[in-house]
C-alpha cells in the first residue's frame, strides 16, 4: 500500500466516522441505526492505520494486495448494513400492519356506537336557533 | 345445530364498490350472524356500499393485502368474542349457498376449506393456474399429511382455536394459502375440506393477474412451503 493510498484510506475512515457521529449528535440518525456505520468506519480505520493487521488479514484470506482486503471488508460491511436495513423494514412493515388493523377495528367499533353518551337529545349548539 | 354459536362473516374487499352490496345481501340470506367487511384501503366507495348493505366496516388506511385484511377480521372476531369466522371473497366468486355446509363442518374441524374441485358444478380456473394449484396443493398435502385439493380457496370457516393461530404475526399479509393450510395441519389444528360452488370472477379480475406477479407468487409460495418443516408453529 503506497503512502498516498494509506493517507486516503485513513482520511476517508475518519471523515465517515465523524460524519456519522455528527448525524447522531444532531439526532438526524438514531443511535440504534448508527452502530453498524460506526463499526464499519472504525474497522476501516483500524485496517488502514495498522499495517501489520491488514498484512496479516490479507495473508489469512489469500488476498494479493492489501488494498483488496480493504475493499473486500468495506463491501462486506455494506452488505451487513443492507441486510440490517431489510430486517428493520420488515419489522416496520409488521408494525404498520398491526397499527392499520388496530385502527380499522377501533373505527368499526365506533361505527357501532350511535353517539357518545351525554350528547344524545341535546340540541346541536352550532344549529341556528 | 349452531344456534348457540356466534359467527362473524368476514369479507375482505378491495375496490369492490359495484359488487359488495350483492355479496352482503347474498350472505344475509344464508346466515344470521354479523357481517364485517374489511375495506383494504379501497379508492372507491366500497366502505359506503358495504355500510349501506348493513355490514359493519373496518377500513384500512392503506392497502395492506388480502391476508392482512382477513387478519383484521380474525382479530375483530377474537376481540368481540365470536366463536367462529366464515370468510368469503367480495367479488361474488363464492356462492353463499355453500355457507351452511362450511359452518356445519366446524363441528369436527378447526379450519374448513371450501374446495371448488370437490364440487361438480363449480367453475374451474384456466389450465395453467390449475396446474399451479395442483402443484402447491400436492406439496401442501405432503406437508399437512392429508389431502388438500384447493389450496388457494379463500372460502373458509375458522373456529376460535384456529382464529388465535391466524391472528398471529405468522399469518402472511399477501397470499395466505397453501403454506397456511400446511401450518394449520402441522400445528395440530383439524383441517377439512368441503365441496363448494365457485363462479368465475365476473370481470375476470384476479389477484394473480400479470406475469411478474405470477412469477413472484410461485417464488413466494415455494419459499414459504419450503420453510414450513423448519418452522415450529404452535397454535
Amino acid at each position: 500500500m503506497t503512502p498516498t493510498q494509506r493517507t486516503f484510506a485513513i482520511f476517508t475512515s475518519v471523515a465517515t466516522l465523524l460524519f456519522v457521529l455528527e448525524l447522531v449528535r444532531r439526532r438526524r440518525l438514531k443511535e440504534e441505526y448508527s452502530w453498524l456505520w460506526i463499526v464499519t468506519s472504525a474497522g476501516m480505520l483500524l485496517l488502514s492505520g495498522w499495517y501489520g493487521l491488514i498484512e496479516w488479514v490479507s495473508r489469512a484470506i489469500g488476498a494479493v494486495t492489501v488494498t483488496t482486503t480493504l475493499f473486500l471488508f468495506g463491501l462486506l460491511f455494506l452488505l451487513a448494513i443492507s441486510v440490517h436495513y431489510s430486517i428493520v423494514i420488515s419489522r416496520l412493515t409488521q408494525q404498520v400492519r398491526r397499527l392499520t388493523q388496530e385502527l380499522a377495528i377501533v373505527s368499526a367499533d365506533r361505527e357501532l356506537e350511535p353517539a357518545p353518551r351525554g350528547q344524545a337529545g341535546r340540541p346541536d349548539p352550532s344549529a341556528p336557533s | 345445530m349452531h344456534g348457540a354459536q356466534r359467527i362473524l362473516v368476514v369479507i375482505p374487499a378491495f375496490n369492490e364498490a359495484s359488487r359488495i352490496r350483492r355479496v352482503v345481501d347474498g350472505v344475509r340470506r344464508q346466515v344470521e350472524g354479523e357481517v364485517l367487511v374489511v375495506d383494504d384501503g379501497s379508492a372507491d366507495a366500497t366502505a359506503a356500499e358495504a355500510r349501506a348493505a348493513g355490514a359493519v366496516t373496518a377500513t384500512h388506511a392503506a392497502n395492506l393485502g388480502y391476508g392482512a385484511a382477513l387478519q383484521t377480521g380474525y382479530r375483530y372476531a377474537l376481540r368481540h368474542g365470536y366463536d367462529a369466522v366464515l370468510q368469503l371473497d367480495a367479488d361474488g366468486q363464492h356462492d353463499p349457498a355453500s355457507i351452511p355446509q362450511l359452518v356445519a363442518a366446524l363441528d369436527h374441524a378447526d379450519v374448513v376449506v371450501g374446495s371448488r374441485f370437490l364440487h361438480e358444478e363449480s367453475y374451474r380456473p384456466p389450465l395453467l393456474r390449475r396446474l399451479g394449484m395442483w402443484l402447491f396443493g400436492t406439496v401442501a398435502s405432503g406437508l399437512a399429511g392429508q389431502r388438500v385439493t384447493d389450496p388457494t380457496s379463500g372460502y373458509q370457516a375458522v373456529s376460535r382455536r384456529a382464529l388465535a393461530f391466524y391472528a398471529h404475526e405468522r399469518y402472511p399479509a399477501d397470499y395466505p394459502d397453501a403454506d397456511v393450510l400446511a401450518m394449520v395441519a402441522r400445528s395440530g389444528l383439524r383441517l377439512t375440506e368441503v365441496p363448494v360452488r365457485m363462479l368465475p370472477s365476473p370481470d375476470g379480475k384476479s389477484m394473480h393477474a400479470g406475469a411478474v406477479r405470477q412469477l413472484y407468487y410461485v417464488f413466494r409460495m415455494s419459499l414459504a412451503l419450503g420453510l414450513v418443516p423448519f418452522r415450529n408453529e404452535k397454535p
